[in-house]
């Protein structure tokens, strides 16, 4: 078995607020990211696929299958949008890095022909990231 | 649902590698310039990798603010713009970064309450990085399958 990654970048706005919380709860744990103007980041994300090689072709997937899907299925849908205001995900979910990730994963989960999800990291900044491996 | 929130933060150090163990010219050849008497220093960058279930409310695994506060309170005010051989915690320890890796990880376990700690990684440089994940855990992630 082999881990492949592909990396793929979107840019999007986003806030922090959740309606089961008062204003106060709000801004006392979200902070500056419970402004509901928003703000935006340029995020990274890394698709990692595991699988066997292919002894024919010598690929775990096709890589630009794959992109194909990343595109398709998230940056497509994620790039240049608001997440809370134009993703269906994020209408009662907060857009969290968490969040993204799981949502991401459940995007692209079943859609990779020939090879198994395996990880979906979402880097919101180059220091800070969260990672997803399907687990409940 | 069980996700893994990482962060990276920075901090200046300065340390030498000598062991009282070895004689000087063995401390030479096991260190070599790291055991340069006067000592060096390095930016070191400390990821912490905690984990759990994402809260269903506020969509996190734990509240970043309080990571931070926890990690600069007890890893980055003590270490931070030190020589790490006068900290007492390498008082009878040499100071190599998988000893700074595991002392780290240790006084992490201690005190962050708000998800589980998964694995600390700290780079001494952008070519060497040590991981500790607790005893007996294998320190990478990747391997999680």
């Amino acid at each position: 078995m082999i881990l492949l990654t592909r990396k793929a970048e979107f840019s999007a706005s986003h806030y922090y607020w959740s309606e089961q919380l008062s204003a106060e709860e709000n801004l006392r744990l979200f902070g500056k990211c419970a402004n509901r103007n928003g703000h935006g980041h340029n995020y990274t994300l890394e698709v990692t696929v595991e699988g066997e090689v292919d002894p024919v072709s010598g690929f775990v997937v096709d890589l630009k299958e794959l992109k194909e899907v990343i595109n398709r299925q998230v940056v497509d849908v994620y790039d240049h949008r608001h997440l809370n205001l134009e993703v269906p995900e994020f209408k009662h979910a907060i857009p969290t890095t968490e969040n993204l990730a799981i949502a991401i994963w459940k995007r692209l989960e079943n859609q990779i022909d020939g090879a198994k999800l395996h990880r979906i990291r979402v880097y919101e900044t180059p220091d800070l990231f969260s990672d997803y491996y399907g687990e409940a | 649902m069980k996700a893994y929130l990482s962060r990276r933060y920075v901090m200046s150090a300065s340390h030498r590698l000598y062991s009282e163990a070895y004689s000087e010219q063995k401390n030479r050849e096991v260190y070599g310039k790291c055991s340069n008497p006067h000592g060096h220093g390095h930016n070191y960058v400390v990821e912490v990798t905690v984990g759990g279930q994402v809260d269903p409310v506020t969509g996190m695994v734990c509240n970043l603010a309080d990571l931070d506060h926890c990690v600069q309170s007890n890893v980055i005010d003590r270490f931070d713009h030190t020589n790490l051989n006068f900290d007492e915690r390498f008082s009878n320890e040499v100071p190599t970064t998988e000893n700074l890796c595991i002392a780290i990880h240790n006084l992490l376990a201690e005190h962050f309450v708000h998800a589980d700690l998964e694995r600390v990684r700290v780079e001494e440089t952008r070519n060497n990085f040590f991981e500790y994940a607790g005893k007996g855990k294998h320190g990478t992630s990747s391997s999680r399958s």
